[in-house]
């Protein structure tokens, strides 16, 4: 990793459990990295999920669209929940998602990704 | 256009159903899975690797059922196959003119009899339903062209009851704005969930962006709702419904008589457009459920051509 990358892993990893995915959504998804689902659903929670929202998986967690849902509403940004998030650019992990949010790196799509946010 | 399309474009009331899992012994036994309901539904779901467990594929068994007649709907998940298998698999459904697809994420691999299998997910459902609809519209996800564009009629699934209930009918509002017209949901063994969802449905426009099909899951034995409850992600069967089939004379025709209950309440619901039929063994039961709440054969709803209320 390079040293920016560093320095957000050691600033994200211990409050959200940052992966380095290096294209954080973070904000619009009430403060919940999404990434840490082990499906990595960027769009919501799938249909596994715990009576009592525990995930399906890793019984041991709550599910983290559950916790998303929840806490989405107390963001500024609470509608972009709704989004409709692009898939993971693979070539990203473990860059600066900050560096890539600068430069825009991180809103490229592929160009037959033509659905609307 | 698919059949499906077609039944779904003028009203009328649909019926799908989902097929045994396959595995091996020949075209006969796709035939002998579906025969016994063969005459009531639009469309047949050739399943993708369910909970985890390998079977033949669901690109194979959709060509079986299309070769015997029977019209298929494609089901993928995004468990085993990276964006680019995804797509092949898609343009070589359409290559054999398998229009129907049903994009669901699918269950985890610790699901399965493989829990030490690599998961891939590469894609969300969500994102396998927008690069599905890229395709119909003539483009691969890289933007390289399709030419002439695939016919597609694609599909997704919705959980009711699963946490975050109130997000339910956000998260399958997604799914129409990324391209899915039709909506099967995971199967309840209770009402009040499912007409929960179908009021916000309604409410929130998605009944009538998506035709909704809910699920009605056909067992034979307290044991069977049981098992289910313990082991299948996503459903949970109240209490009171086991013991009411475990303290019954026949508990066999008790659970026929619970599946038969919640499909005449579901088809009633405001905003739904048919049903989505599974049974585990017996696949007898699925006819006999249509007899028994009198749906119209297939030929029947097409040359009548009623909406989706049935007249019982």
């Amino acid at each position: 990793m390079r040293p920016l990358a560093l320095v957000e892993a050691a600033v994200k990893k211990p409050v959200f459990g940052c992966q380095m995915c290096g294209q954080c959504v973070l904000h619009s998804t009430g403060m919940t990295c999404p990434m840490n689902c082990p499906k990595t659903l960027r769009n919501g929670p799938c249909g596994g999920v715990r009576p009592d929202g525990r995930c399906e998986v890793k019984p041991e967690m709550r599910c983290v669209w559950v916790k998303a849902v929840e806490r989405a509403p107390r963001t500024p940004w609470a509608h972009e929940i709704n989004d409709l998030r692009k898939p993971v650019d693979n070539r990203l992990w473990n860059t600066s998602s900050w560096a890539n949010y600068f430069t825009k790196r991180d809103r490229v799509a592929p160009k037959g990704w033509r659905v609307e946010a | 256009m698919s059949r499906l399309e077609e039944a779904v474009r003028d009203g009328r009331f649909l019926v799908t159903a989902e097929l045994l899992t396959v595995n091996t012994g020949g075209l006969d036994v796709v035939r002998h899975h579906f025969e016994p309901y063969e005459e009531w539904v639009d469309a047949v779901n050739a399943t993708d690797n369910t909970a985890a467990h390998a079977h033949a594929s669901p690109l194979a068994v959709a060509i079986a059922l299309k070769q015997l007649g029977m019209e298929p709907i494609m089901q993928l998940v995004c468990r085993d196959r990276n964006r680019i298998a995804l797509q092949a698999d898609i343009a070589g459904a359409a290559l054999h003119g398998i229009e129907n697809l049903c994009c669901l994420t699918g269950d985890d691999v610790t699901a399965g009899d493989e829990p030490e299998a690599r998961r891939v997910f590469d894609l969300d459902s969500i994102q396998l339903v927008a690069v599905a609809e890229s395709m119909r519209q003539g483009r691969y996800l890289s933007g390289r062209k399709l030419d002439p564009p695939p016919a597609l009629f694609i599909g997704a699934v919705e959980n009711p009851q699963a946490p975050p209930v109130d997000y339910r009918v956000d998260r399958a509002l997604k799914k129409v704005r990324a391209g899915a017209r039709f909506l099967q949901l995971q199967v309840v063994y209770e009402l009040e969930p499912l007409a929960r969802f179908m009021a916000e449905a309604v409410e929130k426009g998605l009944a009538e962006r998506a035709a909704i099909l809910p699920s009605i899951c056909l067992v034979r034995s307290p044991k069977a709702l049981r098992f289910i409850d313990e082991n299948v992600p996503g459903i949970s069967v109240p209490a009171g419904v086991i013991e009411r089939c475990e303290r019954a004379a026949d508990p066999e025709a008790e659970c026929f008589e619970i599946a038969c209950e919640l499909a005449d309440a579901a088809r009633s619901l405001p905003g739904v457009r048919g049903l989505h039929l599974i049974s585990f063994r017996k696949e007898a039961g699925i006819a006999r459920l249509c007899r028994r709440l009198g749906i119209p054969t297939r030929e029947e709803r097409e040359t009548i051509g009623n909406g989706s209320r049935v007249a019982v």
